[in-house]
């Protein structure tokens, strides 16, 4: 008897706790949600902000993430999928590697202030490309370097040996083997995983407030050397150093949405693409 | 012959790209540790290194005197770290536990990806929640005037570390042989008691991992305590007092701090010392997962 | 998922992003003091309905962060609300900058408390020892036995310093006040602090329709025991200096102003952008800085 009651006390107490989780998350979306949904609009996405941004949109917030993303992308993306394929594939498996793979795997952890740092005394300082896109492009992409490699390797690594065997054995060299037996089927893990990095790498704030992220630009930035707005700062702004914070409460909070429903979407995208490979492997 | 020549000529050619990219990838990662150290180094000429380390008094723009102690950030680090480990250990792994044992498969294919989704939310938002919800909340609970404290701090902390525990707490859980289970209920133990009693002590090794990632998401955090724990530089005298961490420092400094001068250089040093704290503590982690996965195999 | 495909889709994102590279457009970046920030962008704003050619890029940062970034040459116009240390004065000159300064605002720098304090005025000495930390509780100022809850700004703020200097006599700041982002969080922490005090621009004491902001009130401040206590709000006290924590408001070039900074700088002591300065709780320029100004044009 003693057993079922304290079974099913900690059983209730565990039940507790996922719903304390989803009590959290629900009570975000929702506060969020309903606080920014009554301000987002047409306008508040298509237009900039006006009369000391009280008013308006915050479009070239929304233009400016995207544009200091691909940046990102073309760093983080395309070194990502070669380091791992040169790692996974074709480097012995010694020590050194193990060593290194560690090294990458950690270095995800690293604080994002940190990246910052090096941001700042790299590109902005030392190569001298000064607080602009590119600047903090690059440091995005470097914070999201490791995490690339690492969702890179795991896809490889994913592919049973039989299949590059396969093609080896058929007379195929090692890249043409990695090309037709490997990748295609490594792919789709790939770029999830990577899809899933660049959305972190959007929400980041701390990498590009010294390294280009600006509080209030009255045009677009027209070339990679220039400033930008982008949309987690701009909540940080809205949030704690705007001149009259309570009465652009609104408008932070509709910035929060959209950022929140940018990153829903792209982790989402990624979920049902990992959902669908999953079902189709079970088959 | 010609055809064999130019298709081994292409692969090494492919061969060599590859290692160079995977070498400037690997250069370029190792890099961020020296350039941190280089920067740090001209600190330590103006700053006596027992100072840096043991003083309670970061003042560097003091009109008397201009102070480099980085005790108090550190402890308030720490201190909201644990308060967050204190919150989200218990409950992660209650989570990880009621999914790898208790729900349903369906539960679970919904749950998962919902905590995924969790994991994802940036931290400034979530500063942000902590200044408009969590804050006032916060005050009229303990009855206090104001809600940036460290707390508050520890309670967004814990929710940006939890889906760390949790995806990889249940993944140790699931990880156990079921021969393990089988075992304990055969004998006539309830399945709480295996759960427990076996399946949680022999993932142990892969909690403690998790339970680290967790802790090194926190320590690293910047934007969520630079909003939420009202920056007061001073040594932390109680988990209701706002603190100030070394994240947050940096973050506010680096912007009014002139290039190449002691502050600089300080701010650089406090850095390298994030680097190495978080760099250890993910490195352990990461051991101790290595390990586990190799008994278990 | 042809990796080909992948590939000529990358390089398409990519030359879509590099375009103009470096084409840089010229906009004159103003950054610096957080007080002035909303000031700066009303001006800039204004400013800008009639030169369109010109275009003015409004950063905020705190004045140490726009008077470090025009010693990085990193802004073309720093806005701060304290006057240059020697130190940085030096450093300006060491990288070949000489700064030109010009005042384009006055200041009456508030000490604002929630308005359940029974609290309303207090004399210079007292607000330095609060800030100090050598007085913790309100009842030692004649106010209840509340304790002391000190909002503050960073070491990057201009108003930090100015208040460091003439409100504590260049003593520390105590190590609990609560060093804040920016006006706008003092005044939003004060008002739901019963126990809270912090000290702001005038400017963000005011409502747009140029009322006192709801849950702050305004200290009145002596210069000393004995002496009548002014208001900020009071522009005869502040011009006089009877309130004792006026300050001027700046702007510097990096050397002789010219062409579109130029410009912008004759905006801000203009009729016109003067006009915007009482607009925005701020007190217009007297005649002494005019001549000050009118000098370090050259």
């Amino acid at each position: 008897m003693k057993k079922k009651i304290t079974q099913f006390l900690g059983f209730f107490f565990l039940r507790v706790c996922l719903y304390t989780v989803l009590a959290v998350l629900l009570l975000f979306l929702f506060d969020i949600g309903s606080k920014g949904g009554k301000v987002i609009s047409w306008e508040f996405l298509s237009q900039a902000p006006r009369r000391g941004m009280t008013e308006g949109g915050i479009f070239p917030a929304i233009m400016g993430t995207f544009l200091v993303t691909i940046i990102t992308a073309i760093l983080a993306v395309p070194m990502g999928m070669f380091t791992a394929i040169y790692l996974n594939e074709y480097a012995k498996q010694t020590r050194l590697t193990r060593i290194i793979r560690l090294s990458i795997r950690n270095l995800s952890g690293v604080p994002s202030i940190v990246y910052g740092l090096f941001g700042v005394i790299l590109f902005v300082n030392v190569l001298r490309f000064g607080t602009s896109i590119l600047s903090a492009g690059l440091t995005l992409g470097l914070l999201t370097l490791p995490w690339t490699i690492t969702a890179s390797e795991e896809a490889l690594k994913a592919i049973p040996n039989s299949y590059r065997e396969g093609a080896l054995a058929l007379g195929a060299t090692q890249w043409q083997s990695i090309r037709t037996n490997v990748l295609p089927y490594a792919l789709p893990g790939m770029l999830t995983g990577m899809v899933l990095g660049l959305s972190r790498a959007a929400g980041e704030t701390a990498p590009i407030m010294f390294t280009g992220a600006a509080f209030y630009l009255p045009f677009l930035p027209k070339s990679l050397g220039d400033q930008f707005m982008a949309l987690p700062y701009h909540l940080y702004v809205m949030a704690t150093q705007h001149h009259a914070i309570s009465q652009v409460r609104p408008l932070a909070y509709g910035t929060a949405l959209v950022l929140l429903l940018l990153i829903l979407i792209m982790n989402l995208a990624v979920i049902i693409v990992r959902y669908r490979l999953r079902r189709v492997k079970r088959e | 012959m010609k055809r064999t020549s130019w298709i081994k000529l292409k692969e090494s050619a492919i061969r060599a790209f590859l290692f160079t990219n995977g070498i400037l990838a690997v250069v370029i990662l190792v890099g961020i540790f020296f350039f941190l150290l280089y920067t740090s180094i001209p600190a330590f000429r103006e700053v006596n290194i027992k100072e840096f380390f043991l003083s309670k008094n970061w003042d560097p723009t003091s009109p008397v005197k201009a102070e480099f102690g980085i005790l108090s950030m550190v402890v308030s680090t720490l201190m909201v770290t644990l308060g967050a480990l204190a919150i989200a250990v218990p409950i992660g792994i209650g989570v990880a536990s009621y999914l790898s044992d208790v729900a349903h498969w369906r539960v679970r294919e919904v749950v998962k990806p919902i905590v995924e989704v969790l994991a994802g939310i940036p931290s400034v938002v979530v500063g942000f929640l902590g200044i408009v919800l969590f804050g006032p909340a916060i005050a009229e609970v303990f009855g206090l005037s104001n809600g940036l404290n460290a707390i508050n701090g520890s309670i967004l902390l814990a929710i940006m570390a939890m889906p760390t525990i949790i995806s990889i707490s249940e993944d140790s859980l699931n990880a156990v042989p079921r021969a393990y289970s089988e075992a304990s209920l055969a004998l006539g133990a309830s399945r709480w008691q295996t759960l427990i009693r076996v399946k949680i002590p022999a993932a142990l090794s892969g909690i403690i991992a998790a339970v680290m990632l967790g802790m090194g998401r926190a320590i690293g955090e910047t934007m969520t305590v630079l909003m939420a724990t009202g920056n007061a530089p001073a040594f932390p005298k109680s988990f209701l007092s706002s603190i100030r961490t070394m994240t947050a420092t940096i973050a506010i400094e680096l912007g009014e701090v002139p290039y190449y001068t002691t502050h600089y250089y300080a701010l650089f040093a406090i850095g390298l010392v994030l680097f190495v704290i978080t760099f250890v503590v993910n490195l352990i982690s990461d051991i101790i997962l290595h390990k586990y996965q190799e008994r278990e195999l | 998922m042809n990796f080909r495909k992948v590939l000529i889709g990358f390089i398409c994102l990519s030359l879509l992003a590099a375009g103009p590279v470096f084409a840089k457009k010229k906009m004159i970046q103003v950054k610096g003091s957080d007080t002035m920030v909303n000031l700066v962008q009303v001006l800039a704003e204004a400013y800008m309905e009639k030169n369109r050619q010109n275009p003015i890029a409004v950063l905020g940062g705190g004045s140490g962060t726009g008077i470090a970034a025009l010693i990085n040459g990193t802004c073309d116009i720093a806005s701060h609300s304290r006057p240059m240390k020697n130190k940085e004065i030096e450093m300006a000159k060491d990288r070949g900058v000489i700064p030109h300064r010009f005042i384009i605002a006055v200041d009456g720098l508030s000490v604002i408390v929630n308005e359940k304090n029974p609290v309303s005025k207090m004399v210079m000495d007292q607000i330095g020892a609060i800030y100090r930390g050598e007085i913790t509780n309100w009842k030692e100022v004649g106010g209840a036995d509340w304790p002391v809850s000190l909002y503050g700004r960073q070491s990057n703020s201009g108003t930090y310093v100015f208040f460091q200097e003439h409100v504590l006599g260049n003593q520390n700041y105590s190590q609990d006040m609560k060093q804040m982002n920016g006006n706008a969080q003092i005044i939003e922490g004060v008002s739901k602090d019963k126990y809270g005090i912090g000290y702001v621009g005038v400017g963000y004491t005011l409502d747009s329709d140029g009322t006192v902001r709801k849950g702050i009130k305004i200290i009145m401040v002596a210069k000393n025991a004995g002496a009548t206590a002014y208001s900020p709000l009071d522009k005869a006290a502040v011009d006089s200096g009877d309130y004792p924590v006026a300050r001027p408001l700046f702007q510097s070039s990096a050397g002789t102003p010219q062409g579109a900074v130029l410009d912008f700088i004759k905006f801000a002591i203009s009729e016109e952008g003067q006009e915007i300065v009482e607009r925005e709780g701020f007190f217009p320029i007297g005649s002494s800085h005019q001549e000050e100004n009118k000098k370090n044009m050259k």
